[in-house]
């Protein structure tokens, strides 16, 4: 379409067909890339909805509350001109929206869900609504009266405080929870009473041990891919195939296997007490607490630390060594100075999948944990599969995702990403 | 040689192709596993699909986690099970949740032979609209004959005496039951439990009873946790499901003895998943698993009560071992002289809240 102009300007090039080279460069690179675009396009869709859609959605889940302005949606409008600092439950037009959302929401059986949301807010409310739910159909005005009959809790100016507060489409009544805040009865927001308090000291100690798990995995496995890197090729496979083995044995075979070395009746109980070191009845208790945690998963955790730190050590010239020894060093000068900064980037791949894997670790703790140690995630699971509560989970989860970010950042700011190699 | 192999795989394989065709549909029935599922499959399953060869009965242990499996199903719309068993607390939230079909038990469910239509025969045991009992069970504890001296346990108390029974006591880690025990042991009327319980004070009076032996106690997660304790000898008591507790001493002949007081019944039963493949046809086969036959049947295979009125006197002998079970039912009346019910009202409503401080206390 541009040839008119192109006889114009005859010193502009043109291809055989007569559009300009330009044109017909960009077309062809634009073609080029498409294609490109086309072959990583499954991939890309396939993280699109099998990893970021779900964890997304899961995630949108702490700050979500549609259930209960969706169900009560005229209690959850009429609300709003009630002033909740008073003494003085809500005036008889927000009991005939209750009412008529009650009807709705009984009919189409879905009343019970808002109970169940504001349960969590207010324990109480779960049997409020399954009492009212049914009632309410067979109620007569005036409302208010009919509903405090049903239960005195309708009178009761608490429970309208709460309504009011979690009437809105989202909500931050789970951070709240999760950073163990609550409300008190005026709807102040404040901390859980230290007793009462569980989730910050689970985020605590969730992050202490899998620091210490890092740490220890890091000296049980340095001086063994020294080892295996050193080796003559056939003694190294072989050892090789030892840091493997458990690495393909099932993780409850692993954690089952602990449990029988570790308990109180287990091999070495038996053997110290055999000896003489213990007596029969002061037995150590090793597992179902902190101890049988670390153990066991720096036991599961450690081909993920020997691995990297293994193809990292197997590529540092042996020449290295001598050339610092020739230049004077002795042993342990030209090991610190010279062979360990060359390891650097094999210890932070080991460390930062060593600690990441092991601060969303839950199913060991919750075999050998027992109380003081379960981590974040026994919590987060507790949350997901027996109390329902996925709100709950879903804001515990994003603190864990933020604090991962977190230490990945002061990571990168500290070592640098880049310095790192995983194999 | 090599030809004959792939031929005979061959046919194998369109062999079992043509009897998988052959059976027209597959249910997916989600219960507990074990000794649980295996009576169920006995008693309800087995004889269904004799009477009607073209259905398969698949279980599908999920058990404790099926709440949460079939919520997340309802929500993408996509119910692949037919029929699940779950604890009446669970039947409840389900209930709540719109997750379960509501039972018209009346006339979706068979009468008893007297007539007695099944809303008497089940009687106050239908705690939720969705719920169909199945079994009664409690949850009671059982200590080790050999590790107790001369006096064996008697009452809840003796739980609570580090003094007359000292060692390692097994109670589940939740508040459900401890808090309750704890109360009754502290001297709290049984009636007035959960009354006591409804205030903060008498939350903490029970915790406060609880740290007497707090140092003292395996927490167990699983029912199959104590029984294992018990026959390793790591605790002297512990608390479990009964049903656990009677193989034990019935099938695997350990030193162990069960303590009846205040042992605390609760239910389990079938509800129906809403949107399930195969509904019409599930509640035909509830009306036969349901009736007075099958669930007196069960109990010959597991230590649980019928939860029919019903089905009681025809309670006979287990299968195997061929011992009468009526003594062995929570609900026999020398077993059953101090009891409690779960209270399914008072923890629908505390069950989150009372958790909570219970773990925290547990932490500390």
């Amino acid at each position: 379409m541009n040839t008119a102009a192109d006889t114009v300007v005859p010193e502009k090039l043109v291809t055989a067909d007569g559009t300009p080279l330009k044109v017909s460069l960009a077309r062809a690179r634009r073609r080029a890339r498409n294609r490109a675009l086309m072959l990583v396009a499954p991939l890309f869709l396939f993280i699109l909805v099998t990893f970021f859609i779900p964890i997304f959605s899961m995630l949108f889940r702490s700050v979500e509350n549609n259930i209960v302005p969706d169900t009560l949606h005229r209690t959850a409008v009429a609300i709003q001109g009630w002033d909740e600092s008073g003494d003085e439950i809500p005036s008889e037009e927000v009991f005939e929206a209750l009412h008529a959302d009650f009807v709705e929401g009984y009919e189409n059986k879905s009343i019970g869900q808002p109970g169940r949301r504001l349960n969590y807010e207010k324990p109480g409310f779960s049997s409020l609504f399954r009492k009212s739910g049914r009632r309410a159909t067979k109620m007569e005005p005036p409302y208010k009266e009919a509903f405090i009959k049903v239960s005195k809790d309708w009178g009761d100016v608490a429970y309208w405080r709460v309504l009011k507060r979690e009437s809105g489409n989202y909500t931050k009544a789970y951070y709240l929870s999760a950073l163990d805040f609550s409300y008190d009865e005026e709807g102040n927001v404040m901390k859980n009473p230290g007793k009462e308090s569980i989730y910050v000291t689970l985020f605590w100690r969730t992050m202490w041990m899998s620091m210490l798990i890092t740490v220890l995995c890091l000296i049980l496995a340095y001086p063994i891919s020294y080892l295996l890197s050193t080796l003559p090729a056939r003694t190294s496979n072989l050892l090789m195939i030892l840091v493997l083995l458990p690495f393909w044995t099932s993780l409850l075979v692993r954690t089952s296997a602990w449990i029988a070395i570790l308990q109180q009746e287990g091999v070495i109980n038996d053997i110290l007490v055999w000896f003489g070191f213990l007596a029969d009845d002061n037995r150590l208790a090793m597992i179902h607490n902190q101890v049988g945690t670390i153990v066991a998963m720096v036991h599961v955790l450690l081909p993920f630390m020997v691995l990297p730190l293994y193809s990292v050590m197997k590529n540092i010239p042996p020449s290295y060594m001598r050339a610092a020894r020739s230049l004077g060093a002795n042993p342990f000068t030209a090991f610190v100075r010279v062979y360990m900064p060359n390891t650097v980037p094999g210890i932070g791949a080991g460390a930062i999948l060593v600690f990441i894997i092991s601060i969303g670790y839950y199913i060991t703790p919750a075999l050998v944990g027992g109380q003081s140690g379960t981590l974040i995630s026994n919590y987060i699971a507790y949350h997901l599969e027996s109390s329902l509560n996925w709100g709950l989970a879903a804001a515990l989860g994003a603190i864990l995702l933020g604090l991962v970010l977190a230490l990945y950042l002061l990571y990168d700011r500290i070592v640098g990403i880049d310095n790192m190699k995983l194999g | 040689m090599k030809k004959l192999i792939t031929q005979t795989v061959l046919a194998t394989a369109v062999a079992g192709f043509a009897v998988n065709a052959a059976s027209a549909e597959d249910w997916v029935v989600v219960s507990w596993g074990g000794a649980y599922t295996a009576s169920q499959q006995n008693a309800y399953h087995e004889p269904w699909m004799k009477m009607h060869p073209d259905i398969n009965i698949i279980n599908d242990d999920s058990g404790s986690g099926a709440l949460a499996k079939l919520r997340a199903m309802v929500e993408a719309g996509n119910v692949t099970w037919d029929l699940v068993d779950v604890v009446a607390s669970d039947a409840i939230v389900a209930c709540d949740e719109g997750l379960a079909v509501e039972i018209d038990h009346d006339n979706d469910l068979l009468p008893a032979p007297d007539g007695t239509p099944a809303s008497q025969d089940f009687g106050d045991l239908i705690v939720s609209p969705c719920f169909i009992p199945q079994i009664v069970y409690s949850t009671t504890f059982g200590y080790r004959t050999d590790l107790v001296g001369d006096t064996p346990p008697t009452t809840i108390n003796d739980v609570f005496d580090l003094e007359k029974y000292p060692g390692k006591r097994s109670l589940e880690k939740r508040p459900v039951n401890n808090l309750e025990w704890a109360l009754i042991a502290d001297g709290v009327a049984p009636e007035e439990v959960y009354e006591v319980l409804e205030t903060d004070e008498g939350v903490e009076r029970a915790l406060a009873k609880l740290d007497t032996i707090k140092d003292h106690v395996v927490w167990w997660e699983k029912g199959a946790q104590t029984p294992q304790l018990l026959a390793d000898g790591e605790v002297i008591m512990g608390s479990t499901y009964n049903g656990r507790l009677f193989s034990v001493i019935e099938e695997e002949k350990q030193p162990v003895a069960m303590l009846w007081d205040w042992q605390v019944f609760d239910l389990d039963g079938w509800i129906v998943p809403v949107g399930s493949p195969h509904e019409a046809e599930v509640m035909e086969y509830l009306k036969f698993a349901t009736d007075t036959q099958r669930l007196a049947d069960q109990a010959k295979y597991i230590s649980y009560g019928p939860a029919r009125k019903s089905s009681a006197p025809m309670v006979g002998k287990h299968a195997e071992l061929g011992i009468d079970m009526a003594p062995h039912m929570p609900t026999s009346p020398d077993n059953a002289k101090n009891t409690l019910l779960y209270n399914f009202e008072f923890w629908a409503d505390n069950i989150d809240d009372l958790t909570e401080k219970f773990q925290a206390w547990l932490a500390q």
